[in-house]
């Protein structure tokens, strides 16, 4: 295919994933809405307050950076996990496979379209919480770098989660009983400060830690970890999920007999 | 010479270790309607899904237009055209939104596409149903879809497994009117079916397979001139006594003594039994074949 040509094509999944995620947006922009509407009521208004101060700021704007990330995070992945599976179910992956359009092309548009779901109820969130506190912009750069490489990192996981799924079951497992216990546990409602010393060394492992703090970082400027050793991480992962998840696609796992 | 589509020692091994694929060699000339034959489980829909990518081939070769599937397959797979025997689009799509988003998927730009759309989905008379969500179709209306899709980058081979399954009479003669006028523009068509009628009817050239082998490969009027023997049904006007025979035919009469059974020989004359009927003052009301030609050949060749 030509550059012109494969540009089409990557257009062509990239609108194909956003009109999905709009078309069905009672179930894909509305529940973090209200979710995140409820989370910034009880934890951060009515418990909050009673809470104090925590790394300098009111609990209230102490969370918000970790419930805008939590957002993103669970909608690229589930995004991705569920649109790729659910062409996989329907048998509708076959109008790519039969095309020429190459197998990178067809990840990239994938995960952008998880990306583009990731960000867009990331900035409902973000404008659902201004009714509640303010937020001050530390780091325009460093906040946009943050979220959009934490996006593209979690829509890669959830296309080799939907790449081994045989079953709907199968794509609800992860974001259950891996990535929600992670994201609680990586510091969206805690500074690790307030933990022993062990269990801050066992946080330390817990990848969502250091995109919470990065996130946190660029927007309040405080962090529980080193920003510079967060981005390496994400772009570490972000390059294995990508060839791991080509590398899939190419061998046609799950999708070739 | 180029062919449209060319195989050569195809072999399949699932990861179970079924062998659905013993070493197919097969060739399609261009423009031709060529049909390929075969019982359910026989190495069909593996053929044709290693032709389209949607299984991998355990060993062989296998060229599209002259084009190596292993060395350029994204080029191989712009000749080709498929409809499947399943339905595989996304259903709550429109019917326009499936065939132009097919479209972008071979980089076909939105205004060429939208064009190609329209011209396609109007004459396999969807065009009305454009703005409708594909999953509210009637069956009929589904497999048309596929057909406009697996059209809309305008393929030199257009694949076809089962277009016909569970589409009413009057449906599938229109579609085969779509089809005959594609291949005499020049496409290459390559069709299963169940119908052999269908088959006889519309194909040239033919190929049978069977558990995972070619068993004939050949011009349909080729392979109908091997057939040695046909059954023939005729309607009485009156009843005959049921020990009622010819010399040398093999005779059936039904219960009531109404219609006949006649196997015919390559070589004998049916006049022989027109004459005979009329010793007795019997007509015949009318008169066909008990079953297909082809069929009876496809069902010799699959048994051995």
């Amino acid at each position: 295919m030509k550059n012109s040509e494969i540009w089409i094509a990557f257009y062509t999944i990239l609108v194909r994933e956003i009109r999905r995620f709009t078309r069905i947006w009672p179930q894909t922009l509305l529940p973090p809405a209200i979710t995140m509407t409820l989370y910034f009521a009880i934890f951060g208004n009515l418990i909050g307050d009673r809470i104090g101060e925590m790394g300098g700021f009111s609990y209230m704007q102490y969370i918000v950076p970790g419930l805008i990330m939590m957002s993103v995070i669970t909608n690229s992945y589930s995004n991705v996990s569920s649109s790729f599976f659910s062409a996989k179910f329907q048998l509708s992956i076959q109008e790519l496979l039969v095309s020429p359009t190459p197998n990178w092309v067809i990840l990239l548009g994938y995960v952008l379209g998880g990306v583009a779901r990731g960000l867009f109820v990331g900035f409902i969130v973000t404008i659902l919480s201004l009714f509640f506190t303010h937020l001050a912009l530390e780091n325009l750069f460093l906040t946009v770098l943050v979220v959009c490489l934490t996006a593209v990192m979690f829509s890669l996981g959830g296309f080799v989660n939907a790449i081994y799924a045989r079953s709907f079951d199968d794509v609800s497992i992860v974001p259950t009983f891996i990535l929600t216990p992670l994201t609680y546990l990586g510091g969206v409602f805690y500074s690790i400060d307030l933990l022993s010393d062990f269990w801050q060394s066992v946080s330390l492992l817990n990848p969502v830690l250091y995109m919470v703090n990065a996130f946190r970082y660029g927007i309040l400027g405080v962090s529980d970890i080193n920003i510079y050793w967060a981005l390496v991480m994400v772009s570490v992962f972000i390059v294995v999920l990508f060839w791991y998840g080509l590398r899939l696609l190419n061998q046609g796992k799950g999708i070739r007999n | 010479m180029t062919y449209a589509i060319e195989i050569s020692d195809l072999k399949k091994r699932y990861e179970s270790g079924f062998e659905a694929l013993k070493g197919v060699n097969l060739t399609v000339e261009k423009g031709d309607f060529f049909a390929l034959l075969g019982p359910n489980g026989a190495g069909k829909s593996t053929t044709i899904g290693i032709l389209c990518s949607l299984v991998n081939k355990s060993s062989g070769k296998v060229a599209i237009f002259g084009e190596d599937i292993d060395k350029n397959f994204a080029k191989a797979k712009q000749y080709l055209g498929v409809v499947p025997q399943e339905f595989n689009f996304n259903v709550f799509e429109t019917v326009f939104n499936v065939v132009v988003t097919q479209a972008g998927f071979y980089g076909i730009d939105k205004e060429v596409a939208a064009e190609r759309a329209e011209k396609y989905l109007k004459e396999l008379d969807l065009w009305d149903k454009k703005d409708v969500q594909s999953r509210m179709l009637s069956g009929g209306m589904k497999r048309r879809l596929m057909i406009a899709r697996a059209l809309i980058h305008e393929p030199e081979v257009l694949i076809l497994d089962e277009p016909t399954a569970g589409v009413d009479i009057e449906l599938r003669r229109s579609m085969w009117e779509f089809i005959k006028g594609l291949n005499e523009n020049g496409t290459t068509i390559i069709l299963t079916t169940h119908y052999l009628e269908e088959a006889e009817q519309l194909c040239r050239n033919i190929a049978i397979i069977n558990a995972g082998e070619i068993v004939e490969n050949t011009s349909v009027k080729a392979l109908l001139k091997t057939l040695n023997q046909e059954t023939f049904i005729l309607d009485l006007d009156q009843t005959l006594p049921l020990d009622w025979s010819v010399d040398d035919f093999s005779v059936v009469l039904n219960n009531d003594g109404s219609s006949l059974e006649v196997e015919v020989v390559k070589g004998q004359s049916i006049n022989r039994i027109f004459s005979a009927l009329d010793q007795v003052n019997v007509n015949v009301v009318s008169m066909r074949n008990k079953s297909n030609r082809l069929e009876e050949l496809f069902v010799k060749l699959i048994k051995g």
